[in-house]
């Protein structure tokens, strides 16, 4: 009956098994969707996603499908505030992207051409090359209305009811991709539990103990261990650099997650890229630096190694001697990033900028290289496969020939 | 439907309905202090059935809310010739599961917090809620539910849940309540509260979930309490008003002294949003 709406939902990657979709049948079957649209999206719902995050992703293929049943659903274009999108927009764009908003005659006069098409537009429209909508080409797709972004919900002119419950979208902070809180930061971070036993034993060891007993001839020999407790090491390296003002607030909450959820962090700074000095977080000022290669004599290899950084950097940076900004640097940072992974088999580059924006700087993808592709980005998913990746060891890539 | 002490979205409602009708799990996750576990309790009442609360920690086993055999106290009474001990029987002891599922007019069951348990747990359940019944090995005999009890699952996210479990059960997650939605909780729990002062409280509580940087931020279960604090205290709304940082009784709302911190740097706003 609905076979077309539960092959979207399994292409829009939601995943919905056969039994699920049986059960939803069975229960429109006996009524418990009372023939009215908006019972029938909470059934489904309720039948079909089994997790949150992909609620958001549940509203837009239920909208594809069945938005245009019931009356047409509205959203008042000027409603949209100018200075919401503008931030928005800031935020998003890359400095090319920001240079066409600019031969397009700015913001203001991108707004009034945007208001002026959501007049007209009068159904949901994908692709093409005018409307707004989803996967177009118009300058508005320049402005980061992105598939996963805002979304202007359908317009009908002159029959403006409220929204539709699946075109409000209430659900997209809890999709996967989207940047989250402390919180989610720690669920993601767990990831990375590892039981070690160490300190005082007090625990019973039948295993051991039967061994000790049956080599004393039988004589009871009890042994004890320490508990198993859940203790990861990890080094964390921050980067404190210009570029990466944007990015604070979510940094933030990541270290902060990362100080509750692993008892042995050691976080240290960088600016733009690793060199032999590094900086503490905390402590006197005259004594906050280290050099980084005490450092990595001091945390060993037991320790999972992060970094937090957007690895957004003039190449001179990662290639020269003398590249860095701050002070004269007689190894290059490329030297130094390889020294790092050589030297921890468990490492993990963290990026807070969004992925789509990777390929706009070459350095990105060199970073990327150096980490054995190790680099995810700051967002939920991200982390946990970041966590993943960090759990079990890989050898260093062999080192390029330079 | 009708429940008196819980106030319900439409979602939420034919969420329970289906999980009614077809017998099958409802999995309800949400931001800690949402009332998952209430919810079922209310939901026991409204259909008049008892309430069997299995509370789910770190170390709980499947098998604990199926039975336990005390082998010790068999041990025991061997030693000291209790006749008792020729029967297995004695010594098996019901969990929460089995009791449901005996309840003559049905039961609701409340799995709470399933997450906190070994990843294995639910996978190791899912023959027990799916065709509702399990065998004893020590006396070889099955226990079937006389009426598959209704079966409340929370979780707070801490672990996901196995695919073959999820695909069992149906699922809820009950969002941080809005504005009015929470003036109708709050009504719910203190009939006859000065308007005036709910609106203050609210205004005041929505403004703090709304500071920046805050570790935990407060939830409903916490604004209630600080309610009820606010009603035994009688502090006017006039008070409320005019609080700054400083407000009474912010200790019900904020759990740590980085928070209190956060809070009294940031100020003190207030959300007045209908």
């Amino acid at each position: 009956m609905f076979d077309r709406f539960f092959l979207s939902l399994r292409d829009a990657k939601v995943p919905v098994s056969l039994r699920e979709y049986l059960t939803l049948l069975e229960a429109v079957e006996r009524g418990c969707a009372d023939f009215d649209v908006e019972r029938f999206y909470e059934l489904a719902r309720t039948t079909l996603v089994k997790d949150e995050r992909h609620y958001d992703r549940f509203d837009r293929v239920f909208a594809a499908h069945f938005g245009n049943l019931g009356e047409g659903a509205g959203l008042d274009p000027s409603g949209v505030p100018a200075g919401w999108l503008e931030a928005l927009a800031r935020r998003v764009l890359s400095e090319e992207e920001k240079a066409l908003v600019k031969s397009l005659g700015g913001f203001e006069k991108l707004m009034e051409e945007l208001r002026k098409r959501l007049l007209e537009q009068k159904d949901v429209h994908r692709g093409g090359s005018k409307w707004i909508g989803t996967g177009g080409t118009s300058p508005f797709g320049a402005m980061g209305y992105h598939p996963e972004g805002v979304r202007i919900g359908p317009v009908s002119a002159g029959n403006r009811t409220a929204v539709k419950v699946w075109d409000r979208r209430e659900f997209r902070d809890y999709d996967d991709d989207a940047e989250v809180g402390v919180r989610t930061f720690q669920m993601a971070l767990r990831r990375l539990r590892r039981f070690t036993r160490e300190g005082r034993p007090d625990v019973f060891d039948v295993d051991g103990t039967i061994d000790a007993t049956a080599r004393n001839a039988g004589l009871l020999d009890a042994q004890f261990v320490p508990e198993r407790r859940n203790r990861p090491k990890v080094l964390l390296l921050l980067d404190v650099g210009g570029s990466m003002d944007d990015h604070v607030e979510t940094v933030t909450q990541l270290f902060s997650a990362a100080r509750a959820e692993f008892t042995r962090l050691v976080p240290f700074q960088f600016h733009n890229c690793v060199y032999e000095t590094l900086w503490r977080t905390s402590g006197p000022r005259e004594s906050r630096t280290a050099a980084t290669a005490e450092v990595l004599r001091t945390y060993g290899k037991d320790h999972g190694l992060v970094v937090v950084g957007d690895a957004a950097m003039s190449p001179y940076e990662l290639d020269a001697p003398g590249g860095a900004i701050h002070h004269w640097n007689d190894e290059t940072g490329a030297a130094w990033l390889e020294r790092l992974v050589a030297h921890y088999p468990r490492a993990a580059w963290i990026n807070p900028m969004p992925e789509a924006r990777w390929r706009a700087f070459e350095t990105v993808g060199r970073v990327k290289g150096i980490f054995g592709n190790r680099m995810f980005p700051l967002t939920v998913g991200g982390i946990e496969q970041a966590m993943r990746r960090l759990a079990r060891a890989t050898p260093a890539p062999p080192p390029r020939a330079a | 439907m009708e429940l008196r002490n819980y106030v319900t979205t439409p979602d939420l409602v034919t969420a329970v309905q289906a999980a009614v009708a077809l017998e099958r799990p409802l999995l309800v996750k949400g931001e800690p202090g949402t009332g998952k576990t209430v919810l079922a309790e209310e939901v026991a009442a409204s259909l008049g059935k008892p309430l069997f609360r299995w509370h789910v920690k770190s170390t709980t086993k499947a098998q604990h809310g199926l039975y336990e055999y005390d082998a010790v106290a068999r041990l025991r009474d061997s030693q000291l010739g209790d006749p008792r001990v020729s029967d297995v029987r004695n010594y098996i002891v019901k969990g929460r599961v089995w009791e449901a599922f005996e309840a003559p007019e049905g039961a609701v069951l409340l799995i709470d917090e399933i997450d906190k348990a070994d990843i294995e747990f639910p996978n190791d359940l899912l023959q027990e809620l799916d065709r509702m019944e399990f065998f004893v090995h020590e006396t070889r005999e099955w226990v079937r539910a006389k009426r598959r009890p209704l079966v409340f699952i929370t979780s707070n996210n801490e672990k996901e849940l196995p695919d073959a479990f999820l695909r069992r059960c149906f699922f809820h997650f009950i969002r941080f309540p809005d504005r009015e939605t929470m003036a109708r909780i709050v009504a719910v729990h203190f009939p006859g509260l000065q308007e005036a002062l709910l609106r203050e409280a609210l205004s005041l509580f929505y403004g703090l979930r709304d500071v920046p940087g805050l570790r935990k931020k407060p939830s409903t279960s916490e604004l209630l309490d600080w309610v009820k604090l606010l009603v035994h205290e009688g502090v006017p709304a006039e008070t409320l008003a005019r609080a700054d940082a400083q407000a009474p009784l912010l200790g019900a709302l904020l759990k740590n002294e980085q928070d209190t911190a956060t809070v009294r740097h940031a100020g003190l706003r207030r959300s007045r949003r209908a």
